[in-house]
């Protein structure tokens, strides 16, 4: 979605572009809080008309690639991006700077939209608009000075319509509230409303960007079938401010891609599609990147390399905010060792600290996440440099993307489908726009709902449409198929868990796939507990305590989201992760449970939502919506866990308890043999031995499980991939200490 | 079950105790080496595991044991103190020092090496040790030289050899001779008497009235107390002495379900000690004690009564269902104490003078033979 801005003063709809700051446009846009303020005049009524209509239903007008590029590297925006006229008008604020720099912008960018103009003519009927519209709006701009202060006509159009009659008694009238309205750029809404994707604190915006980055680099690299290699840098420019530096060894982007795909919102690959991966919308990166310029001016840096042989291509870029448009500021190429991947530099305002919910923290999630990658990562200031290796060199099978399932589908979307659809009858655009409809279930549907098979789908009326909305859930049709869902794995899963965590249990168990509103979709989960995660605390418990009352002193397990392998850090208790965690009843595996929370004890518990659709319940991916089937499933996972972990520290205690009696045995022993002396002749060492050999077989008779209360470590070593040598381990694990103990 | 009769023969077989305590430690010591749980059984001592004998008309121990092991966490404790037990009562015995099961207690007990437990923490936990070995090995702890407190006293025309001194039981004076623990014929033999029949009274202030008023020379009686129930010291020498100088035994007691009950061990022995009964038990003693039905007989003023409590009527209604108590007149004893709901000390009868129960009382019952068997 372009920016566009309602009013009519022209503001030309330009993509793909430098800033085609329209004089209007660009003051308006500059000055926002400002404009509302300056009296109406300047504003000139919408034109109402058509154009408004086609103009916001209309999809977003993709720009052809190529375009910006063209613009002229550098040179053309001399000025320093949006972001920062804006500020600058805001913190002035007052009108004439305001202008000044807006009109500056203008001048600027007009050379390069009437370039432009040209080129973008075409396809979209916005275009049309455009052309119509931009003489105007140059003409505004360089009236535009005038245009704010007097209420003097600016341009045809704006002074056509100030003049309209002001209805006294009234505080507005239709005519000036007119005034007011005005479409809303993306990218300004979230300026505004910077929570939403993540960017509330500083901290946390360290850790979206981040995130975003990451994010990005693995989904490439899988869709491109290569073994992610993710290099992290935090490097700190001072206490407030930090540079997030992520490269990957993915495809790379095409060099007339990388502008929009970094600089612009809800630009992206993966939003019209139906498949698992961690992106969605085509927001986080480039909010990232907006963020950035927001707190620190600074553009973000972009290298990308898409072959051996070829140049990496090296951007910074800013992002008109007003606009949702890319601005190159800088475009050159240069040497790369690496053969292709890409590499982003974002500087930004953020607060680095260690513990939950920090960069350390995600990132070894993320390890855990996708056993598939490798993850290095430099801490900021003068830390070690962390490495996780990957645990498998097999790339997870490519999640194939599918057709919406009927059983999902809304009316609209319904309608939209039918309309845009290539199908002649309606029976044939079912069954080609959807999964698992078949002609059999085609003309169940059809039949259902009285329509006949063979109306043709663009026909079809509205209520039509909605009695086929209404028979859908009344056929039965198969689940979508679950090859468009790859969870991490089991053995993965668990493998994952042990070697971040040194615990002493270690379990997984995923679901067979389910569905929910017509998405398929696989839960996952793993547990690891005991180990390393127990706190020194626990040397002071009596060490046959029986696990609840030692866990109690423990406080709450730890709870890891996974949402399409991306681990999930804030918002934990609106998730649907955790709701199916505390109804779980832990008490029933051995965990002491307060009511209604989690359960406590050392213990990290993993769960792992896959989907081609993940339900979020917010732009910034935190927390996944509670969807009954998808409770449903995260509880039946975290049941087969917590039996298998029942299991476990049932025979643990066990064993405990068998040691417990041979501690009372062994401690008679001596007595015993004391006494016996005395009775009657024996070899009294003999005897010792011999009883000392009895009270171990007598405690014996659960001596497997006593070993198995000790075998968890041998085992995770044994499992541990044969090239990773332990020297590497436990470097990492002293690393890992290093950091807890930054904390 | 087998371990008791093992050792049953093994007491026929009358090996000497030292023997007996050897044999428990290398049997443990055998079953050690053999890769057994070590383990010792003994005998029940518990209601259900005593049999009443009407022929013999004494309380045995049935064949029921228990087995207590090391390599039980609920054992463990006890199979250590048994073997602890057995040895000190075997050092004893090699040195020949006897000693009370307090004493013995103080010399067992002590912590345990490396850790802050003590082989025993009381004597309670001590005492069914010992008496735990004497069912086991069928031995008494006073062979084992083990006593308890002197209890009791006796007077009579009766002269014995105590621990060598002769002793004439006729110029005692007031006191009388304290009655041992250890009463075996090692250590008291019964020399010159005209004696005719002893006496056994419940309590001390009966027993000084009887002394003062000359009983027992008036009527040739051994008298003695135990001063409450009798100890086992005293009961021994009644056995002893009911058999070896022939004489008839008559218990004088209280009317209250406790007195009968001291009667009844007397007579047949005791759940607790059945185990002892046959060295024990007088099965020919007579009850000359109150009965219920001499309030009327005597006439006692409804003043000297006094009312059952809810405990003295608990055990009297366990009592009627003890196989001992089994005789006619003794289930018609009970109910009527219990239809009469009021119990009488002996002390009772000297509302009807102070002398009354030594002059006339008892020997009336005696010669009328108004005693019940």
């Amino acid at each position: 979605m372009t920016v566009r801005i309602r009013k009519s003063s022209g503001k030309p709809v330009v993509f793909g572009d430098t800033p085609v700051a329209k004089g209007n446009k660009g003051s308006r846009a500059g000055s926002g809080p400002d404009s509302a303020r300056i009296p109406k005049p300047a504003t000139p009524p919408r034109p109402a008309s058509k154009p408004l209509a086609t103009k916001r239903k209309k999809p977003d007008p993709v720009p052809t690639p190529a375009k910006p590029r063209g613009k002229g590297p550098a040179g053309k925006i001399t000025k320093p991006a949006s972001g920062t006229t804006e500020k600058k008008a805001r913190t002035s604020g007052t009108a004439e700077k305001a202008r000044s720099s807006g009109t500056a912008e203008k001048k600027a960018g007009t050379r390069g939209t009437a370039e432009k103009r040209a080129r973008t003519a075409a396809k979209d009927r916005s275009s049309k608009l455009r052309t119509v519209e931009e003489p105007a709006s140059r003409a505004l701009v360089q009236e535009s000075k005038l245009a704010l202060e007097a209420p003097a006509p600016a341009g045809k159009r704006a002074a056509v319509k100030a003049d309209s009659p002001r209805p006294s008694g009234r505080r507005a009238s239709a005519e000036t509230l007119a005034g007011h309205q005005r479409e809303i750029s993306v990218s300004e809404f979230f300026t505004k409303n910077r929570h939403l994707l993540g960017f509330d604190s500083p901290a946390r915006a360290l850790l979206t960007t981040v995130k975003e980055a990451v994010d990005n680099s693995l989904d490439a690299a899988e869709e491109a079938g290569i073994l992610p290699s993710v290099r992290v840098e935090l490097v700190e420019i001072s206490e407030d401010r930090y540079r997030v530096i992520v490269e990957d060894n993915g495809p790379g982007i095409v060099k007339a891609q990388v502008p929009k795909v970094f600089g612009k919102l809800l630009y992206g690959s993966k939003f019209h599609r139906l498949a698992q991966r961690r992106g969605q919308q085509g927001l986080g990166i480039s909010a990232a990147g907006m963020y950035g310029q927001l707190t620190t001016g600074k553009p973000v840096v972009i290298t990308s390399k898409t072959g051996k042989g070829r140049p990496a291509h090296h951007f910074e870029i800013v992002l008109d905010t007003a606009k949702n448009m890319p601005v190159i500021v800088k475009d050159d190429a240069l040497d790369w060792d690496a053969d292709h991947g890409t590499r982003i530099e974002i500087e930004l305002q953020g607060s680095y600290k260690g513990g939950r919910r920090s960069v350390d923290e995600y990132l070894e999630q993320v390890a855990i996440a996708n056993p598939h990658a490798e993850v290095v990562y430099k801490p900021p200031r003068d830390r070690a440099p962390v490495r996780f290796e990957r645990l498998t060199e097999q790339l997870p099978p490519e999640p194939l993307e599918i057709q919406p399932h009927p059983y999902g589908v809304e009316l609209g979307s319904l309608q939209h489908i039918l309309k845009d659809t290539k199908a002649r009858t309606v029976s044939s655009a079912l069954q080609t726009e959807f999964s698992r409809v078949s002609a059999k279930v085609a003309d169940e549907i059809l039949k259902l709902a009285g329509v006949p098979t063979n109306r043709r789908p663009h026909d079809l009326k509205p209520a039509e449409v909605d009695l086929l909305h209404r028979a859908i859930p009344k056929v039965k049709i198969f689940a979508p198929p679950a090859s468009s869902v790859v969870p991490i794995g089991e053995q993965l899963i668990q493998r994952g868990l042990e070697r971040e965590i040194r615990a002493e249990f270690a379990c997984s168990s995923t679901r067979p796939p389910a569905v929910y509103r017509g998405n398929p979709f696989v839960v996952e989960a793993g547990l690891a507990y005991g180990g390393d995660l127990r706190q020194a605390a626990d040397d002071e418990v009596e060490p046959h305590s029986t696990t609840k009352s030692e866990d109690a002193q423990q406080g709450p397990i730890t709870l890891l989201r996974l949402a399409n392998r991306v681990p999930l850090q804030y918002q934990q208790s609106g998730c649907a992760i955790f709701r199916a965690a505390i109804e779980t009843n832990w008490r029933q595996y051995g965990l002491s449970q307060p009511k209604g929370s989690l359960p406590q004890g050392p213990m990290v518990l993993l769960v792992h939502v896959a989907s081609v659709w993940v339900p979020f319940t917010s732009e910034s991916k935190e927390a996944i919506a509670h969807y009954a089937e998808i409770l449903k499933e995260i509880r039946l996972a975290l049941q087969e866990c917590g039996r298998k972990l029942g299991t476990y520290l049932r025979r643990r205690d066990n064993a405990r308890r068998e040691e417990r009696r041979r501690g009372i045995f062994e401690m008679y022993i001596g007595e015993l043999v004391e006494s016996l002396g005395k009775l009657t002749k024996v070899d009294r060492k003999q005897l010792q031995a011999d009883l000392a050999k009895l009270a171990r077989q007598h405690t014996g008779d659960v001596s497997a499980a006593a070993e198995a209360y000790v075998a968890p470590t041998r085992r995770v070593r044994s499992e541990s991939p044969p090239d990773g040598d332990t020297a590497d381990d436990d470097e990492r694990s002293q690393l890992r200490l290093g950091l807890e103990e930054g904390r | 079950m087998s371990t008791r009769k093992r050792t049953s023969k093994k007491a026929r077989d009358g090996k000497n105790v030292v023997a007996k305590l050897s044999e428990l430690g290398a049997d443990a010591v055998k079953q050690i080496h053999a890769g057994k749980n070590p383990n010792v059984e003994i005998p029940l001592r518990t209601l259900a595991n005593v049999k009443f004998d009407p022929k013999k008309s004494i309380i045995e121990l049935g064949d029921e044991t228990q087995s207590r092991s090391l390599f039980n966490v609920g054992q463990a404790r006890k199979y250590m103190q048994t073997m602890l037990v057995a040895s000190a009562c075997k050092d004893l015995v090699d040195v020949g020092k006897t000693t009370s099961i307090r004493d013995l207690y103080y010399i067992t007990k002590h912590t345990i090496a490396g850790t802050r437990q003590n082989t025993f923490e009381e004597q309670e936990e001590s005492d069914p040790i010992i008496e735990d070995i004497e069912v086991a090995l069928d031995s008494l702890r006073e062979e084992m030289n083990l006593f308890a407190s002197n209890r009791g006293s006796m007077v009579g025309p009766l002269t014995i050899v105590d621990s060598g001194d002769t002793i004439d039981l006729r110029r005692l004076g007031s006191g009388g001779w304290s009655v041992p623990s250890i009463v075996e014929a090692n250590v008291i033999q019964f020399k010159k008497t005209e004696a005719q029949m002893i006496v056994l009274v419940e309590k001390d202030a009966v027993w000084r009235r009887l002394n003062e008023d000359k009983f027992w020379k008036k009527h040739n009686a051994i008298i003695l107390h135990g001063n409450g129930m009798a100890p086992r010291g005293v009961r021994r020498l009644c056995y002893r002495m009911a058999n070896e100088l022939k004489l008839p035994l008559y218990v004088l007691v209280d009317n209250d379900p406790w007195g009968l009950y001291i009667y009844s061990v007397v007579k047949q022995g005791s759940i607790n000690l059945a185990y002892e009964s046959l060295r024990m038990a007088v099965p020919q003693a007579r009850f000359v004690g109150l009965s219920s039905f001499d309030a009327e007989k005597y006439g006692l003023a409804e003043n000297v009564h006094i009312r059952l409590d809810e405990m003295d009527e608990r055990r009297a209604k366990q009592m009627l269902s003890y196989p001992w108590f089994e005789r006619k007149e003794w289930q018609k004893e009970l109910r009527k104490m219990m239809q009469m709901g009021v119990k009488f000390e002996l002390e009772a009868l000297s509302s009807k003078g102070i002398s009354f129960i030594s002059e006339e009382y008892l020997p009336k019952k005696i010669r009328d033979r108004e005693y019940l068997v």
